[in-house]
């Protein structure tokens, strides 16, 4: 094995790390709030994908422009989302919740199906993205550049917004106690609505790179990716917006290394190594990695 | 006077939660090449495990949603010991030699394929069950990936993602409802035990729980360990009904199909499991001819893939937005009336007849609404103060 070969694997690891980190963000922001997995968050970065693809049929339009009016559609559905599916039950338990989102990864899921076929189809980025460069000894391809280029952006201008900002205090008050901060005067639909919309923004950044790197979509595409980015923000530690990000990188980079240097007969268990991890961090360190000494909160 | 109510009538019951079942079991096992009799074995199956899922998820309080990977584990261990050695030498020829000349009683290939699915629940609950929350739900889901996994990988063992064909159609009408009323009985008896009362008892506050002595980690593992068990069988049931056996059957779809059932029919009550099992098993095959097309009302429809599972997840969202609870709440008179005396003697009971009766009469003269207002059950029977 040469080292060229191990910097490959983890350059892969750091791509599909990025797009893990992207969506753990937003899986991590609704979880914080409102203890609620969303799985149809996976399936929101589903519908950005088929989005682009259609609005890049269409010709004519700019790929910058394509992409913001992409966003915001994943931003339309994910809040029309939240208003229908999840705002009444919020009253109730864990579980309605819950199942609540798994039935609206169904029904997103199946309407793709319906618009567009379950068949699988070609997704193809604009030359100039995809051509090659060679940095030192690995390959990367401009929008790989890009997109760590954007990862980066995005975490800072993410940090800052909750770190300094009015909102982001909010936020932050919300993921802490709900209640408490209903009684402080904080407009709590508001907030919540606020983590859709980042969080769903984000999905439909990550599926234009978990498509550009895979070249073909599918409806079901984005289920596996997103359970994944939950593992991603648990592993990391759930509700810390810097935890989900390096369980992202983290569990792409642990992903890819075993997929590219452990013996061929067991990297077909690639899908089942992250579940492993997950289960194995969890025995020693309940809260993530990062977690710290916080309670287990329930 | 106490006024009577349908739910008072013993010989309803009767007529309606054994006999009537009984009947169409009858049907369906007299004509076993029909289509829509075919079905009432997938009822039946779905039943068992909607019923052992609730005691997970409805009376303990914790969720999973990966039993379609316990079930994985008990067709395939089942399987092992019901297939004739030519063909486990020709599609799984890396097990052991004893075990493919092994051939067992197909009950006693399903509970060694049930004790399985326990010692993987023991594996995986013993550290995930400690902590709150949604920790159960995300890892059982990853267990359905490692089981997947791994019935794909392991070709010598599994045939790999080809799956393995031709098990024997053993399990026919008979021996799924018996199962299934065994299962009833035994889960019926277990929630109105103490051990079942302390489970209801975590699950609404777990602290007070553990103030009253129940120990939280036991109780959790043991109730998990019932539930794989109960769902391992099933699973052989459901192999040996398909005759197929496959990694991709036992996948996210099965999983959140039986979570699905088991919230539409209530998942804290085991009678739940009966109208959920039923409807689950019927309603998809109702709205299969969309998706290919159908004629409705001189309309012809376009084809719709994945329509039926669309209405499924719709009529999902629709029943968790307005009755919560499922169709049957906290009710368990469906389970309570196969399993009580009362509804098996009240046949020879003049008394029971004369109820019907009034139970018509009260219905008629209107007289169950005013009884609501004065209760004159508890006034009556109140001793008077001195």
């Amino acid at each position: 094995m040469t080292s060229s070969y191990f910097l490959s694997q983890l350059m892969n690891g750091l791509k599909i790390g990025s797009v893990y980190a992207i969506v753990a963000i937003g899986y991590s922001m609704v979880y914080g709030i409102l203890r609620l997995i969303n799985f149809a968050h996976g399936d929101i970065l589903t519908v950005g994908v088929y989005s682009i693809l259609t609005l890049m049929a269409f010709g004519g339009l700019p790929l910058w422009l394509i992409i913001i009016i992409s966003i915001c559609i994943s931003i339309g559905v994910g809040v029309m989302v939240e208003r229908f599916a999840y705002r009444p039950l919020r009253s109730s338990g864990e579980e309605t919740t819950l199942i609540s989102s798994l039935a609206v990864s169904s029904i997103l899921q199946n309407v793709i199906m319906m618009i567009f076929s379950p068949q699988k189809k070609a997704f193809h980025l604009p030359e100039y993205l995809t051509a090659l460069h060679k940095v030192g000894s690995v390959t990367l391809s401009t929008m790989n550049i890009i997109t760590f280029i954007a990862v980066f952006v995005i975490l800072v201008i993410l940090s800052i917004v909750i770190k300094r900002t009015s909102m982001g205090m909010a936020m932050r008050a919300c993921s802490d106690n709900l209640t408490a901060s209903r009684l402080m005067g904080i407009d709590v639909n508001k907030i919540i609505v606020m983590a859709f919309v980042i969080g769903c923004g984000l999905a439909c950044v990550a599926g234009l790179m978990l498509a550009g790197e895979y070249k073909t979509i599918e409806p079901m595409m984005g289920f596996v990716p997103g359970l994944k980015a939950f593992c991603a923000a648990v592993l990391g530690g759930i509700g810390s917006l810097s935890g989900a990000v390096a369980g992202g990188f983290i569990l792409g980079i642990a992903e890819m290394l075993f997929a590219g240097l452990m013996p061929t007969s067991i990297t077909p268990y690639r899908e089942a190594f992250v579940f492993v991890l997950l289960i194995i961090v969890l025995l020693f360190k309940p809260n993530g990695i990062f977690g710290g000494k916080e309670a287990n909160k329930s | 006077m106490r006024t009577t109510t349908f739910k008072d009538c013993n010989i309803l019951r009767l007529l309606v939660f054994v006999i009537l079942p009984l009947c169409a079991i009858v049907y369906g096992a007299s004509h076993p090449s029909g289509y829509y009799a075919g079905l009432i074995n997938l009822a039946g199956i779905y039943i068992i495990l909607v019923a052992s899922l609730n005691l997970v998820n409805g009376f303990s309080g914790m969720f999973s949603m990966g039993h379609a990977a316990f079930m994985a584990i008990g067709a395939y261990i089942s399987a092992f010991f019901t297939l004739t050695p030519a063909q486990k030498m020709a599609s799984t020829p890396g097990l052991p030699e004893w075990l493919i000349n092994a051939n067992l009683p197909f009950v006693v290939a399903l509970i060694i394929g049930g004790a399985c699915a326990v010692v993987v629940a023991l594996i995986i609950g013993y550290p995930v069950l400690r902590f709150k929350g949604h920790y159960l739900s995300i890892v059982t889901l990853g267990l359905i990936v490692i089981v997947r996994a791994v019935l794909d990988n392991e070709g010598e063992y599994t045939n790999g993602a080809r799956g393995i064909t031709g098990l024997p159609p053993k399990s026919n009408t008979v021996v799924i409802f018996i199962i299934m009323a065994i299962v009833l009985y035994f889960l019926f008896r277990l929630i109105r035990s103490q051990y079942g009362r302390g489970l209801i008892a975590m699950r609404d506050d777990d602290v007070a729980a553990q103030t009253l002595g129940i120990n939280l980690a036991s109780k959790k593992l043991s109730a998990f360990c019932i539930s794989a068990f109960i769902t391992g069988m099933a699973g052989g049931l459901f192999g040996h009904m398909q005759s197929v056996i496959s990694g991709k059957f036992y996948y996210f779809d099965l999983s959140f199909r039986v979570v699905q059932t088991s919230i539409i029919g209530g998942m804290f009550s085991l009678s739940g499991a009966v109208p959920g099992g039923i409807i689950m098993a019927y309603l998809p095959e109702v709205l299969a001819p969309l998706e290919t097309g159908v004629k409705l009302f001189g309309h012809q429809l376009p084809e719709m893939y994945g329509a039926s599972n669309l209405i499924m997840a719709i009529i999902l969202i629709l029943i968790i937005i307005f009755r919560r609870q499922g169709l049957m709440g906290e009710h368990e008179f469906i389970v309570e009336s196969m399993f009580s005396k009362d509804t098996y003697t009240s046949l020879f009971k003049k008394e029971e007849y004369l109820n019907i009766g009034r139970a018509f009469r009260d219905l008629f003269t209107g007289k169950w609404r005013k009884s609501k207002k004065a209760l004159p059950e508890d006034i009556d029977n109140t001793p008077p103060v001195v």
